[in-house]
């Protein structure tokens, strides 16, 4: 960049209009501490939500219903977090989110590998086909209604299915991978079959061990697709001990879960519903912020391997 | 593998039975595509089972809105009842508050949601030092990667009566509003959360498509006496322009579909005036009043307008401007 003003400043003057650029070049400068001042703005809108939450969080009742926590805990209090921390319900399931989580990007996983590999071969006779059938599928679907009907009368109301199975293919990231195998070296695979690998040998010893990036993005993808999901838990589990934690923050949210119901007492209820929701929220957000610095340069690859072919 | 049609013939010497002489007799015949790739099929065969039964199988099942249907019965309904539930959503007027409800809010999240990441995109690339554009872009994209559960969570709590932005107005005006409850209030609450949530990680495509532009496009820019406006204007943007508009052309494809899970989480009884949408009146019509067939009836008009649109947005971008999805 500072070539480029460089280069652009001698360019200029090589023409004889020293003095026009100049002026641009100071308009240039009061463009970028402008532009500096806004995305600062923009990195602060963007944490101050969850500042506020937290500090929400750890402060005592009459600070929150006054409206005078902003930034910083106003009354340190950690009475909810006691509370919510010793309810057994939150940390079973706090358990049925990570198991739904292994269990459907596992699921997902193996169906979405599978079939990428096999439409990525240009030469696949219904190629066409099975490709068309799965992109339509972004654009159309059947809707609430018949999905739910559907998921009833296949008897998976109340079980991990409702909640595993019907999402398990993600076009988008079907697409992604696709378009990876599709960029990978012909001349891999036909070595790779001239030494008498068949198909599946292939695809498990040549093509899967050099897409580890890929397959790290994609499970990721899913992951946290799964982690955050809560609607079809909602629709399809009456039982709270099946609950994902999405839904045990839900409840919370909506009003179903009070101060005196998750176990508040006359003496703390009214600190318990005054941050009840906060403390949720804060415990929920952890795991994914104290992840995210580390995994978001896959996710960036991710789009990037995806976008490469246009 | 070694089979392939298109491999020169000299690398086809495969150890697989059938040789490329044969497939040259019969050409694109599925017994030989079998008994070629039979592996491959074997992989697909789970995909597209899972297809049929959770996305086409539920496709079929929108006959029910033309069907009486016994909760417990056939997922295609027990016999024909014509227009019926078409014509009952028709003469309905709650399904044409939240169908133009839907229309409002899709058409701010279009003017407000989709051109703030080009914006942020085109900042971002103008900062030199790479380190703070990490930062800006590591910051932003956090929210894409919250539970809408949370979301929600948040939306209600900065704009509770107690919350940050009644402190603020508080403190500007001198009053505070019940902004979760007053539906004057829903869409600025609405569309103001949706741009918080989505113009980072939104600009991930631009800034992706922006590392592409060939640099001595600019060099060639500022000989000609470009400014940095007139760059930006004649280099940089019709370079993501493709990116600009296939990403259009998919928000014009969820239209109809606004929100539907953040809404059904921040919107009460009190603001379905405004909040209330296509997608959450037949929610609450079919599961919550269990009127299968009529809120099928009602999702299917809605998947068909939402299908025409993305249809159309494709076939005009592919006259206009010569890019589109297929």
């Amino acid at each position: 960049m500072v070539n480029k003003t460089a280069t652009a400043i001698r360019g200029a003057a090589a023409q004889g209009v020293l003095l026009k650029d100049m002026k641009v070049s100071r308009g240039m400068r009061i463009f970028r501490a402008f532009n500096l001042v806004f995305l600062l703005l923009v990195v602060f809108l963007t944490v101050y939500p969850f500042l506020n939450i937290i500090a929400q969080s750890f402060s005592s009742e009459g600070f929150i219903n006054a409206g005078q926590v902003n930034l910083f805990p106003m009354g340190f209090n950690t009475e909810t977090y006691k509370l919510i921390l010793a309810d057994s319900t939150f940390w079973n399931n706090y358990g049925n989110t990570v198991l739904y989580t292994v269990v459907a990007t596992a699921i997902s996983m193996v169906l979405t590998t599978a079939f990428a590999y096999a439409i990525a071969k240009k030469d696949l006779k219904g190629r066409s086909v099975f490709i068309g059938l799965a992109v339509f599928t972004m654009f159309f679907n059947g809707g609430l209604i018949p999905n739910y009907v559907l998921i009833s009368s296949l008897g998976m109301r109340d079980t991990i299915w409702a909640v595993v199975l019907p999402n398990a293919i993600s076009v988008f990231n079907l697409l992604i991978m696709k378009s990876f195998f599709e960029n990978m070296p012909r001349e891999l695979e036909e070595a790779a079959s001239i030494d008498g690998l068949t198909q599946y040998g292939i695809l498990f010893r040549v093509v899967l061990p050099l897409s580890k990036a890929i397959m790290a993005t994609m499970v990721l993808f899913y992951a946290v697709a799964n982690w955050n999901s809560w609607f079809q838990a909602f629709l399809y589990l009456d039982n709270p001990d099946l609950f994902p934690v999405t839904i045990y923050l839900r409840n919370m949210i909506a009003g179903v879960t009070t101060a005196g119901s998750a176990g508040g007492t006359a003496e703390n209820v009214g600190q318990i519903a005054a941050n009840i929701q906060s403390v949720t929220i804060v415990l929920t957000v952890i795991p994914i912020l104290c992840i995210y610095p580390f995994v978001q340069k896959y996710f960036f690859s991710g789009v990037m391997l995806g976008s490469v072919k246009e | 593998m070694a089979l392939r049609l298109d491999v020169p013939p000299k690398a086809v010497a495969g150890p697989e039975p059938g040789s490329a002489k044969k497939r040259r007799d019969k050409p694109g015949s599925w017994k030989l595509a079998i008994k070629r790739d039979w592996r491959l099929y074997t992989l697909v065969a789970l995909p597209l089972l899972y297809l049929l039964i959770f996305r086409y199988l539920p496709m079929a099942g929108n006959v029910i809105a033309f069907r009486q249907f016994q909760p417990g019965g056939s997922i295609f309904g027990e016999k024909w009842v014509g227009l019926k539930y078409v014509t009952l959503f028709i003469n309905d007027p709650s399904f044409w508050q939240a169908f133009q409800n839907t229309i409002i809010l899709g058409v701010l999240t279009l003017v407000f949601c989709f051109p703030m990441p080009i914006i942020f995109a085109l900042l971002l690339n103008e900062l030199r030092s790479q380190k703070f554009k990490k930062f800006v872009q590591t910051v932003a994209y956090l929210p894409h990667f919250m539970s809408v559960v949370i979301i929600a969570g948040m939306i209600l709590q900065n704009f509770s009566m107690n919350g940050t932005v009644n402190q603020i107005a508080e403190s500007l005006f001198g009053t505070t509003v019940n902004f979760t409850q007053d539906p004057g209030w829903f869409r600025p609450m609405y569309i103001s959360s949706e741009v918080w949530q989505t113009m980072g990680w939104g600009a991930i495509l631009y800034l992706a498509a922006l590392t592409r532009v060939d640099e001595s496009l600019y060099e060639a820019a500022r000989i000609d006496g470009a400014n940095r406006w007139q760059q930006t204007w004649h280099v940089t943007l019709p370079a993501i322009r493709p990116t600009i508009i296939t990403l259009l052309i998919l928000n014009i494809g969820t239209f109809m579909a606004v929100g539907f899970e953040k809404i059904l989480l921040i919107y009460n009884p009190l603001n379905y005036a405004t909040s209330d949408v296509i997608s959450t009146y037949l929610y609450r019509v079919g599961l919550e009043s269990s009127n299968f067939s009529y809120a099928a009836a009602i999702g299917m008009f809605e998947s068909v307008i939402g299908l025409t649109l993305i249809l159309s947005a494709n076939a005009i971008s592919k006259r206009v401007a010569g890019t589109s999805l297929w």
